[in-house]
């Protein structure tokens, strides 16, 4: 479904953000990236959808090898590719409603979008995924008067509107409390397989991490160091994506987290 | 952690104070005494006729007393028409103004525009500051003669410097992150300057145009001066006839209507916060 061959990144400063990274993803599976900060986690994913420039090597989505694409020909790929951000990167000033039909601007005209007169179906499934999320009465509030684990549902509803064969998530957690992280984690994770969606998930939080996916590719100075399931991540192979540390109290807490099911 | 020849000890017990802004103590000095003596002397060379002051004053108390006598009848038509001008040169020079400098402002801001538009924005922005509004009035004045036309160009192309200068400002300083999730979603150029900017600069662009309708307006009294309409004219007139209590009258209206506009300004600027 998506592959990446030999992808490089470095940038004008001459930091070689990524050396040649090889993953490949099925269709429906969702794959957690770890690593320290500045191992490349972030450059990975925007060098997926071009928001970074990869240097070299190719990425291919469902055949299609992004790399070389013209403009219009890139906004069309972008389409079926949903982001999500760290700090949720809401357009603030807009109501929650133009946030989510947002991720359908790859679809419709400028007037259209201009005038936010989107297809009644837009408009439809736009409610659809904020009741799915439980926001749909927030419908028309602004976008800054949500709470962070808020925004960041907004922030999905804005990646799947789009329809995408693929998300790209990057530290989906990373300014929200622990409970608010499980719950858009599995949010994420759920939705995933709902849709039967590929996903790529960078994350900080290792014992999160383990929790949800299903498998575990661990970056360090822009190469990978692990790829494999969660199971597997010993405290010797966190060694080796983060340094030395005492690894035990963070592997150990995979076990008491049953109890939280659903939402 | 620290260097080699760093050596705590011989700091402790040592006061601490900030390091000077310019290290060589000599330097340091020579500026502080230069810009000292610079100062003395310039003011010593300020040539002061306090003979012609004195006449002045009393010339001056004229002025300050016709305010309490302002005269706003005797030339009422003259100052009316004189301010409906002023009036008109301000709302069309604005919204002409603006509407050029929105779209110079993108290109003049680095992380939306490629290069070469960035530069031929940024030049057509430094010319309309460089040319100070009186200076372009007059030269307008001669070519389209006497009247508000020459008054109503000058405002719109010093509207353009000064707000093309500072959206421009506003646009660089915006949120990447947000403009880059809408890039993400596939939008187009236009849809994402429209969702990914516009909302974050909106208040700015606000504020600012608003605050340039005010500047226009007085800057319309000022024109007047040299030929470019509005109630300028009727205020140097005044001034020619020493008709002071007209003149009181002219700049007590100016003032009331700048004073309305601030006033306005400030509640729509808290409104679109």
């Amino acid at each position: 479904m998506l592959k990446l061959d030999k992808l490089v990144k470095t940038y004008k400063t001459g930091d070689q953000a990524l050396k040649a990274v090889d993953i490949e993803i099925p269709k429906g599976q969702v794959l957690a990236l770890i690593g320290p900060s500045g191992a490349g986690k972030s450059t990975l994913i925007r060098c997926i959808n071009r928001l970074v420039e990869p240097t070299s090597g190719q990425v291919y989505l469902n055949d299609v090898e992004l790399t070389c694409l013209s403009t219009s020909a890139l906004r069309r790929e972008r389409r079926r590719m949903g982001m999500i951000f760290q700090e949720y990167a809401l357009i603030e000033r807009l109501t929650v409603m133009e946030n989510v039909l947002s991720g359908r601007l790859g679809y419709v005209g400028f007037w259209r979008s201009f005038l936010r007169k989107f297809p009644q179906s837009d408009v439809d499934e736009a409610y659809r995924l904020l009741d799915r999320v439980g926001l749909a009465e927030m419908a028309d509030k602004r976008a800054d008067e949500l709470s962070g684990g808020q925004r960041q549902r907004v922030g999905i509803c804005r990646a799947l509107i789009q329809n995408p064969a693929l998300l790209l998530v990057d530290e989906p957690t990373a300014s929200l409390d622990p409970k608010t992280s499980r719950q858009i984690m599995r949010l994420i994770c759920e939705l995933c397989q709902e849709r039967n969606l590929a996903a790529i998930i960078n994350i900080h939080d290792v014992a999160l991490a383990q929790m949800f996916v299903q498998r575990v590719v661990g970056l360090r100075f822009g190469a990978v160091q692990f790829d494999g399931p969660p199971e597997n991540l010993t405290p010797e192979v966190l060694t080796m994506i983060y340094g030395e540390e005492d690894w035990e109290a963070t592997i150990e807490k995979i076990e008491d987290e049953d109890e939280a099911d659903l939402l | 952690m620290s260097l080699d020849n760093f050596n705590v000890q011989t700091k402790l017990g040592q006061p601490w104070k900030r390091p000077p802004f310019i290290q060589k103590k000599l330097l340091r000095w020579t500026i502080i005494f230069g810009i000292i003596a610079y100062l003395i002397a310039a003011y010593l060379s300020v040539d002061v006729n306090w003979s012609r002051v004195y006449e002045g004053l009393e010339r001056g108390k004229k002025f300050v007393l016709a305010f309490t006598n302002p005269d706003f009848t005797s030339r009422s038509s003259d100052i009316w028409s004189g301010m409906i001008e002023s009036i008109i040169m301000t709302v069309t020079s604005s919204v002409v103004g603006i509407g050029i400098s929105i779209p110079i402002a993108l290109g003049a801001a680095r992380n939306v525009a490629p290069l070469p538009i960035y530069l031929i924005c940024r030049g057509i922005i430094a010319i309309s500051r460089a040319l100070q509004e009186i200076i372009v009035a007059i030269l307008l004045v001669a070519i389209f003669g006497f009247g508000p036309l020459a008054g109503f160009l000058t405002l719109s192309f010093a509207t353009i410097g000064f707000l093309s200068k500072l959206l421009a400002e506003d646009i660089e300083s915006m949120d990447k992150v947000q403009a880059e999730a809408i890039k993400a979603s596939g939008a187009k150029w236009t849809q994402w300057i429209n969702y990914g900017v516009q909302p974050q600069v909106m208040p700015r662009l606000i504020g600012l145009s608003i605050y340039r309708v005010d500047i226009n307006f007085r800057e319309s009294a000022i024109l007047g001066l040299v030929g470019a309409g509005g109630i300028g004219a009727t205020l140097n007139t005044a001034f020619d006839r020493y008709e002071y209590d007209t003149a009181a009258a002219i700049l007590l209206i100016i003032i009331g209507i700048v004073m309305a506009l601030e006033y306005i300004s400030g509640i729509i600027r808290a409104r679109v916060q």
